[in-house]
């Protein structure tokens, strides 16, 4: 078990139901999956992970993707563009 | 080029910066607040989006777009923020040689568009509710598009 820092950001549903926009976590979570669950048993988001993309440092990233210290962490919801 | 704005969309500017000598057709998509969404009246909406990775991904669009069909140039546009019905929320705009080139690039960055840009829309509807599209709960399904 690794702790590590992560800067969380949230989007659309995700802001609105965590109630801020962003946050600096201590977490263990190894991906981007397993932070999603963690948040999501906390705050009760309504959407499943398997709907919820990550982006690591503003770029997309796999949802097993190793989480490191420090990384910058978006949760993005389904995309609805155009 | 792919830019999101948080507002209003300058399109004669945007125009302005497809020119080139060799371009011999123009095609321009505009997207509109539509006042119905799967039967629903829509009064408004909002987009948000991260607007960092919505440019980068955007661009990334648009070499594939000039990569594919041979366009001259291509520039996109999505809006952030609150809009009404009838506002323009998304420009694409493209230049080839000639028009076949130019309609089907021009068609593939908003159909790309669509899926691939970290952009979220929540509706405002007559009876005074609202919604994220396509974050139901359960079963969510794709929104109706422009």
């Amino acid at each position: 078990m690794i702790l590590k820092t992560v800067l969380i950001r949230y989007y659309a549903i995700l802001r609105e139901q965590r109630g801020i926009e962003d946050e600096t976590l201590l977490t263990d979570a190894a991906t981007p999956a397993a932070l999603y669950e963690e948040l999501r048993a906390r705050h009760g988001f309504t959407l499943t992970g398997d709907r919820v993309r990550a982006a690591l440092n503003d770029e997309f990233a796999q949802s097993d993707a190793p989480l490191r210290n420090g990384d910058r962490i978006a949760f993005l919801p389904p995309m609805a563009g155009g | 080029m792919f830019t999101i704005s948080a507002t209003p969309i300058d399109t004669a500017a945007f125009l302005d910066e497809l020119r080139r000598g060799r371009a011999g057709a123009c095609v321009t998509f505009e997207g509109w607040v539509r006042d119905l969404n799967e039967g629903r009246p829509v009064t408004a909406l909002e987009y948000e989006a991260h607007a960092p990775l919505a440019e980068k991904e955007g661009n990334r669009i648009v070499s594939e777009a000039m990569e594919k069909f041979g366009a001259l140039a291509v520039v996109g546009v999505h809006r952030t923020g609150s809009l009404v019905v009838g506002d323009l929320a998304v420009w694409i705009g493209v230049v080839a040689q000639h028009r076949s080139a130019a309609f089907d690039a021009c068609r593939y960055v908003i159909d790309e568009s669509k899926g691939r840009l970290p952009i979220w829309k929540r509706e405002r509807y007559l009876d005074g509710s609202s919604e994220w599209i396509n974050c139901a709960a359960r079963g969510g399904h794709a929104a109706a598009g422009h």
